[in-house]
């Protein structure tokens, strides 16, 4: 593998480059285990769609469209082809669409979703990760600690519930219980079916966020150059957020993508919850309906947003530490 | 008036009431450089601390003043002491690669202290004077780099510029050359020399090396267990000091002369909350009586700015400076047959070579110092004969036996036959042993004893290197630096080795364990007959332990012959500046006369 990809120049861009193409080799092992769990095993999918009573010509039909012919590899050869060229082939559900076309809108509001729910929980968890290490046994971070363990103890469809119970329906009825969008809207129209299912997200992944930056903060603030930075005069304000937290943040930004990943997979939980028209209830709904194409088509493509954050930490901590930034170069 | 005045500082552990330093007075006039020197744990670093008003977590100033031009610094608001730190008072740290901050560049770092204190107007034109006052290239460029593009020698320089810049009126410098060359150390102290003198600073120069300390300051104080028992002229407390703690550890200092044994002081110093009543240095002081058991002795003026705290200290002036043994006559009965003999050997890191050529025997009953700067390559060389190290080439060989590179491929008895003690106690032993496992496991991996011989043996390493067998069922971090070293030793020799390497083991170490270390294994050599390969950068401790002595320089053995002759009479060029840039005792006192 490493003698494979040496010959990839040295510094920043190197390292990305060679990074890309180790994601790419990890998403075709991906697309591997995902083929051989949904269509190469001796079970008939085409079987399992139509059910107990489909006709002979039923289920060759289908076997044809769904490419169900043929040897195996031959089988694997003809869908990676198609996925690599953009084609997912068409939905078994939605009419017989193209798994793009289904797919497309809702990807986009999943997008938006996480999106939204990143920009709210990374700052909020590092400020109260900090906040808590600034304090230090403090009341402010006794109160969080046992707060941030609390939530990080609870699945998120029980916040999502509970969110739900106390503004949407029983206690307060300040915002909607469920986030249905038009197909023909976008998220931005309908901002106020958003906060309950930004919420939920935020809660389930600042905890983890909050706590590895509280403890690196903790490491940083006993370091000897923020003790330097304080007998050199400087401002609290100035040690803390120049001095200490550029240093802290490193070990965060891999707890952040981590939690961002998650966020891809975790989102179906909770656009269940909220009947969210997303790429996570797409999911649910193409297990349900046996939608073979819909239900390959999102596997791969969260494995591809798990490999590309993962790039990103590793890329952004290398920018973060100059240590790693100059021997690259 | 003085610069810095500190009246009866005491300060605490939070919330216990347990003095950690207390009864501290001292003042430094402008100009001035005062020594304060002590073992670790004697509260020097928190009496340094102190004269910024900070104390690090779980210590508090409970009492006292800390003047700076007649101002107490302690009843300042948090606003005033910024305003203070790094402008009128500044520090240097011991360890500048921590203390740099690892994301921010050189050039930001320095002149965010004159942003903080509004120090002159153009900050461009300031920068450039403070590196050419510590001898820093002036170059933008060198401003861009990030400190861990630094040699440990500059990385320390921009820490003293960072401590001159706002002009201070007092400083302090903690061990600011700890962890440097010899040479890098020289130019350093030569810098802060410079600086103080110039300026018109008053400086605490707080250190555990009393040779360093000798080299540079005009008066000295020393601690011991959280108090100062003596302070007074350099000259006066190196020659004649009135305390006997003082005596003892002017006396532990190694010498290039070599005329003296070293001496180190048995026992520990006693830590907080376990102090005895009385003088706190009796239970180890030979001149100890009823009322220094009972009384802790006040603060005695001996003479015009000379104080000390001891009940008998008329009658430690009284005699002569201690008889201080004169070092045994080396006996260098070294057969002809080498124990180990290394011949043409290069050595590499991955690609990099780092050793050349290296030619080098060590006889049975031999101790061989290999001496040499950071980098230089010996530890490498001692790794590669304990088979630590397996890329070289090359001849080495155990009794005429080659040794093949790495620990693995070699037999049983031959790892046995060779055994290493590291530089850092506490990082060589395991923590999750007891001393007694540690100990143990070389006895189960060479002998096949009986369970009870096998704590015979035991008991028995360990008081070969004078430790109680009480440490068998305790873990390391319950003893001390010293007496983990001892154990790090015990484990070596109870494998019964023929040749022992020992790698910078006392640079982890106070002076008075030091010389106790060095005593113990010079004398268990002689003992027990070892041949001995001596690494260590201290050219001063090895009269008294080697025969022989090879100094490295870039990978190569620059010099190889008898340490007098080395040392008395050096030939090469490298050797000479070595030896010429080593603080002693000796030259620092010939100076000044």
């Amino acid at each position: 593998m490493s003698t494979a990809i040496r010959f990839v120049r040295r510094g920043i861009s190197g390292f990305v480059l060679r990074r890309v193409l180790l994601g790419l080799l990890t998403l075709l092992l991906v697309s591997v285990i995902v083929f051989a769990a949904t269509q190469a095993l001796p079970s008939d999918p085409a079987r399992a769609i139509l059910g107990r009573t489909a006709t002979p010509e039923s289920l060759a039909a289908l076997r044809k469209q769904l490419n169900l012919t043929g040897s195996i590899p031959g089988q694997y050869a003809h869908w990676l082809k198609g996925f690599v060229t953009g084609d997912f082939g068409n939905s078994l559900a939605a009419r017989g669409e193209p798994v793009t076309q289904v797919l497309g809108k809702r990807l986009e509001n999943s997008a938006f979703l996480v999106l939204i729910a990143g920009e709210v929980s990374i700052p909020l968890s590092i400020l109260l990760g900090v906040l808590a290490a600034r304090r230090r046994d403090g009341p402010f971070d006794h109160t969080s600690s046992l707060l941030m363990l609390a939530l990080a103890a609870l699945p998120e469809f029980v916040v999502g519930i509970a969110l739900v119970v106390l503004f949407g329906t029983t206690v307060f009825h300040w915002l909607p219980a469920v986030s249905l969008i038009p197909p023909e809207d976008t998220p931005f129209q309908h901002l106020k079916a958003l906060i309950l299912p930004v919420a939920t997200l935020v809660l389930a992944v600042s905890p983890y966020i909050a706590r590895i930056m509280r403890a690196s903060m903790v490491e940083v603030l006993e370091s000897d150059f923020v003790e330097m930075a304080r007998l050199k005069g400087m401002p609290e304000r100035h040690v803390l957020w120049r001095h200490a937290v550029p240093n802290a943040v490193a070990p965060a930004i891999q707890v952040i993508a981590l939690n961002l990943a998650y966020l891809a997979g975790g989102i179906v939980v909770v656009e269940f919850v909220f009947g969210y028209p997303g790429i996570g209830s797409a999911l649910v709904d193409a297990v349900a309906n046996r939608d073979l194409p819909v239900v390959q088509a999102l596997a791969i493509l969260i494995a591809g947003v798990y490999v590309a954050l993962n790039l990103m930490a590793d890329v952004a901590t290398i920018l973060v530490s100059p240590r790693l930034r100059t021997s690259l170069r | 008036m003085s610069v810095l005045e500190v009246e009866n500082l005491r300060i605490e552990i939070e919330g216990t009431g347990i003095d950690i330093v207390d009864e501290i007075s001292f003042h430094i006039e402008a100009g001035e450089v005062l020594g304060l020197v002590g073992e670790s744990g004697s509260g020097k670093t928190t009496v340094g601390l102190s004269l910024l008003g900070h104390q690090r977590r779980g210590a508090k100033i409970v009492a006292g003043q800390v003047r700076v031009d007649g101002k107490d610094i302690l009843e300042r608001s948090p606003a005033q002491l910024r305003a203070l730190r790094g402008g009128t008072v500044s520090y240097v740290p011991q360890d500048p690669s921590a203390a740099l901050n690892p994301a921010l560049r050189i050039g930001r770092q320095l002149e965010e202290v004159l942003a903080a204190h509004r120090f002159g107007s153009s900050h461009e034109e300031r920068l450039r004077e403070m590196l050419e006052e510590v001898l820093l290239p002036t170059e933008r460029s060198f401003l861009r780099r990030y400190p861990h593009q630094l040699s440990g020698g500059q990385q320390q320089r921009v820490g003293l510029a960072m401590a001159f810049a706002c002009r201070p009126r007092v400083i302090v410098l903690d061990e600011p050359t700890t962890g440097l060359d010899v040479t890098t150390q020289a130019h350093v102290l030569a810098t802060v020399r410079m600086l103080c003198r110039a300026h018109g600073v008053a400086a605490l120069y707080v250190s555990h090396d009393l040779a360093v300390v000798a080299a540079l300051a005009d008066r000295v104080a020393v601690m011991y267990a959280g108090r100062i028992v003596e302070i007074g002229r350099e000259r006066d407390l190196f020659l004649a000091s009135a305390h006997p703690y003082a005596r003892r550890l002017v006396e532990a200092i190694p010498e290039i002369s070599g005329e003296h044994e070293l001496v180190g002081i048995p026992g520990t110093a006693p830590r907080p909350g376990h102090r005895p009543t009385g003088c706190f240095f009796a239970p180890r002081c030979d001149y100890a009586v009823d009322i220094c058991r009972e009384q802790f002795p006040p603060r005695e003026r001996v003479a015009e700015r000379r104080e000390v705290r001891c009940h008998r200290w008329q009658e430690v002036l009284a005699e002569a400076v201690h008889d201080r043994p004169l070092a045994a006559v080396r006996t260098n009965g070294a057969s002809a047959d080498a124990l180990i003999s290394i011949r043409n050997l290069q050595a590499a890191h991955g690609e990099r070579p780092v050793l050349f050529d290296i030619d080098l025997d060590v006889a049975p009953r031999q101790c061989v110092a290999l001496v040499g700067e950071s980098g230089s390559g010996k530890t490498t060389l001692a790794r590669c004969i304990a088979g630590l190290h397996r890329n070289f080439t090359g001849e080495l060989a155990l009794r005429g036996i080659p040794l093949r590179p790495g620990a693995r491929n070699r037999s049983r008895d031959t790892r046995r036959d060779i055994q290493y003690v590291f530089q850092s106690p506490y990082s060589s032993l395991n923590p999750r042993k007891t001393i007694g496992q540690i100990i143990g496991q070389p006895l189960r991996l060479f002998f096949d004893l009986p369970r009870r011989d096998q704590h015979a043996r035991i008991v028995h390493a360990l008081e070969r290197v004078q430790l109680t067998s009480s440490v068998v069922d305790r873990y390391p971090h319950e003893l001390s630096g010293g007496e983990r070293q001892r154990v790090a030793i015990a484990r070596a020799l109870v494998s019964e080795p023929a040749l022992l390497v020992c790698d910078e083991v006392t640079s982890a170490l106070d002076v008075s364990v030091q010389a106790a270390i060095v005593d113990l294994i010079a004398e268990l050599q002689r003992e027990m007959e070892l041949g001995l390969l001596f690494v260590t950068h201290n050219l001063a401790l090895i009269r008294t332990i080697a025969q022989e002595v090879a100094v490295m320089s870039a990978g190569r053995i620059v010099e190889h012959g008898p340490v007098d002759r080395v040392l008395d009479q050096p030939e090469a060029e490298y050797t000479k500046r070595l030896l010429a840039d080593t603080p002693s005792l000796e030259s620092a006192l010939a100076i000044a006369e």
